[in-house]
């Protein structure tokens, strides 16, 4: 054995939990060279590497990391970049301890190597010194290629198809790019700057970007095939706020997060009035859901004064869906849980205001068909819980906007696009499609993954045909 | 960018018109429909529902009140000036029908939206009697326009200033009293629509109205445009704007068109102080 087993894992550190708790700023601070190098030694460079196997785009780990272990902290980022487009935000937000990490061999007796960290290290270490080389395009296809929205699987289908020559043009409906990368998830989680330069990465590569385009309403997929591309792929993600359907929905302070959020993070509300979106906010806040959202929503409410926030969820802590890191991070920041609880109705005033919500207490029954324990309504266990502002985290569904407009799509029950798992061809000629409106709302890294197999099975069809 | 080619002050000033080159919208765009305007990078997105398009020119025109900050930072670009981003066209386009005897209601600003709709309906061969209302005669809009769409044109101020005193519903009523209406469409300001609604549910005559929630995004990806339609919640961005005035909950419309009146204060008031406007 080396002595890679004595070194542990190095730690990343953190803002306080009382100070960040009402700041925006990020709350893991990266690490030092010194730690990156201390880490990748770690690393016991694995001749088959299982860390790799549990990358959905299948990163060269032990490649990068023994750059990282070398100080060869400019190399580093070129063996990230050969796979992947965005290792700045996958660094942060991939849920690593069931992917590469999980499969990390040290990870059996010990603590795994922290690549996560070390990715994001690479990344956040080129992005301050800027001396990697972009990786190199093959000579032009003359084809073209719309890629809608452009979130983490559109941004891998743009970045793959460009460096193979063709010409690839990224269609978004808001007025900036990235998905749920800068409207969904947090500034203390993944800085809009970030997003912004590994975006405009994508632009220097020759990706031409245009906002402000809504596919299903600006132009028809119809028309883009009219317009000369020749191949379109739709990562359109699953846009679409679920509610709860109970009586008093439609108060005016019951947000859906997807609302919350884009107010907050699109729009940087939290800065008003700086700028000039505003935000509620509310003194008790109650988010309604138990995953990654409902707890960025949560944590954001906190950020913007709130004196309480509850997480409401109908099940146990165990069932939780939302990532271990963020949970631990939402109960440092002093959050609080009301769990097998759930919303019957909301209470308002006569101004139309939430004033509290009656909930019911629930218990864990049979298991369902998804395998976990179904919660059941405890009877007579009615109660009061006074809040002013609820936000509504309980999923999100497909946005029918463009398949309304796209009739001979096929889809499934439930509008999501249908497409084969190991291409993403859709039921359409010429047309790909992958990410959360192929499964639903999923991780950043899946998506990811199904651009990567969307990408290849593209050029394939361009270079050879449908 | 979305450069301005034409702007006209209406109403003393208070209602401007912009003419702004968007050729991608300016093609897709029919009757109903809507753009969300952003001025500038920190400005916030608010949507208008088109007045005019011009696919030839590739371009399309807004009219809008100015009643705070990002109307009054809309009013003050220029012509050659930008606005940062306009998307669209957004929601449902009018359903026309012709043959039919319709009478088109508009009150304020909603003349501006009501217009391209009258004028649609004429053309499809319905007979068009048209009410316009404002406070008084300085804040009437688009007299002129709105009596070449429509083969009868009434007008009513509130201080009697112009056409008749008082209000559109009370012509309205005439008019239903009369007979022979197929249809009513009414755009306005949330309590004339209410009113509206509620007098031809007395004579049973079908209304459409056109919804002015707030709205953030525009594409149905966020819920804060909802309404109540028939017991239902729809988004009025993607099932309106349009909608039966008969089963539309306008107090709650009302209640949810208030949920930022306090920061819309603050917002106007720290850019006045700063200077800004």
């Amino acid at each position: 054995m080396t002595g890679t087993n004595k070194t542990p894992r190095q730690s990343m550190p953190e803002q306080n939990p009382q100070v960040r708790a009402r700041n925006f700023e990020e709350v893991p601070l990266g690490y030092t060279p010194e730690m990156a190098v201390a880490e990748a030694g770690r690393c016991l460079q694995c001749k088959n590497p299982t860390c790799v196997q549990g990358c959905p785009v299948n990163v060269d780990i032990p490649g990068f990391i023994k750059h990282i272990a070398a100080g060869r902290f400019d190399q580093a980022i070129g063996k990230i970049w050969e796979r992947n487009s965005l290792p700045a935000v996958c660094g942060r937000v991939c849920p690593q301890e069931i992917q590469c990490e999980g499969n990390c061999l040290l990870g059996r007796k010990g603590e795994p190597v922290a690549i996560g960290n070390l990715e994001r290290f690479a990344a956040d270490w080129e992005r301050a010194h800027h001396v990697c080389e972009l990786p190199s395009r093959e000579k032009a296809t003359g084809k073209k290629v719309a890629v809608v929205g452009s979130g983490p699987s559109s941004l891998t289908v743009a970045g793959d198809l460009v460096l193979k020559g063709h010409e690839v043009s990224l269609l978004e409906a808001f007025h900036k790019p990235g998905g749920v990368l800068v409207y969904g998830i947090p500034e203390f989680r993944l800085p809009k700057d970030i997003v912004a330069s590994e975006v405009s990465c994508l632009g220097a590569q020759g990706v031409s970007i245009e906002c402000d385009v809504v596919v299903g309403r600006t132009v028809t997929v119809e028309e883009l095939f009219e317009q000369g591309f020749d191949a379109v792929y739709l990562g359109v993600g699953a846009g679409l706020p679920k509610f709860m359907n109970i009586p008093g929905e439609n108060l005016v302070s019951v947000l859906s997060a997807n609302e919350y959020l884009t107010r907050a993070n699109l729009m940087k509300a939290y800065l008003f009035p700086e700028v000039d979106t505003p935000i509620p906010q509310g003194r008790h806040v109650v988010v309604l859901g138990g995953g990654n959202v409902a707890m960025d929503s949560a944590r954001t409410a906190m950020r913007l004064g709130a004196e309480k926030v509850s997480i409401v969820y109908r099940r146990s802590r165990a069932e939780m869906p939302a990532r271990g890191a963020e949970i631990h991070h939402a109960e440092e920041e002093g959050l609080n849980f009301e769990l097998l609880v759930n919303p019957v109705r909301y209470l308002g005033n006569e101004k139309g205001r939430l004033t509290g919500m009656e909930c019911v207490r629930m218990e864990l029954g049979e298991p369902d068909a998804s395998g976990r324990r179904r919660p059941v309504t405890v009877p007579g266990s009615e109660f009061i819980l006074e809040c002013d502002l609820a936000i509504v985290a309980i999923g999100s569904g497909a946005n029918p906007l463009l398949t309304r407009s796209t009739p001979d799509l096929p889809l499934n029950k439930w509008g999501y696009i249908t497409a084969n798992a190991e291409t993403g061809k859709t039921g359409k000629k010429a047309v790909w499609a992958g990410g959360d409106i192929v499964t639903g709302a999923a991780t950043v890294i899946l998506a990811m993954g199904a651009g990567r197999k969307a990408a290849d099975s593209i050029h394939e069809y361009l270079t050879w045909g449908w | 960018m979305f450069r301005i080619i034409k702007r006209e002050e209406m109403a003393g000033g208070t209602v401007v018109l912009n003419e702004i080159e968007a050729p991608r919208i300016a093609v897709k765009a029919r009757p109903g429909q809507f753009v969300i305007l952003k001025a500038n990078e920190d400005g916030e997105r608010i949507p208008l529902t088109m007045a005019e398009t011009d696919p030839a020119k590739g371009t399309i025109t807004v009219i809008y009140m100015v009643v705070g900050k990002s109307t009054e930072l809309f009013s003050r670009l220029q012509v050659g000036d930008s606005y940062q981003d306009v998307i669209g066209p957004l929601g449902q386009p009018t359903h026309i029908e012709g043959g039919k005897n319709v009478v088109c209601v508009g009150g304020g600003t909603g003349v501006a939206v009501l217009h391209p709709i009258a004028r649609g309906m004429k053309e499809a061969g319905c007979r068009v009697t048209s009410i316009i209302g404002a406070r008084n005669k300085d804040l009437l809009i688009l007299e002129d326009k709105m009596r070449l769409a429509s083969h009868d044109l009434h007008i009513c101020t509130d201080d009697g200033s112009h056409g008749r005193k008082g209000f559109v519903t009370e012509v309205l009523r005439e008019l239903l009293e009369k007979g022979g209406v197929d249809q009513v469409v009414a755009i306005g300001p949330v309590p004339m629509m209410k009113f509206v609604s509620l007098l031809t549910k007395e004579f049973g005559v079908p209304t459409m109205v056109s919804l002015n929630p707030i709205m953030i995004d525009g594409t149905g990806m966020c819920g804060g445009c909802r309404v109540t339609v028939g017991g239902e919640t729809k988004f009025g961005c993607v099932d309106g704007p349009e909608f039966d005035g008969h089963k539309v909950d306008f107090d709650e419309l009302i209640l949810r068109l208030q949920a930022y009146t306090e920061q819309e204060k603050l917002s106007y008031h720290v850019c006045k102080c700063k200077g800004e406007l």
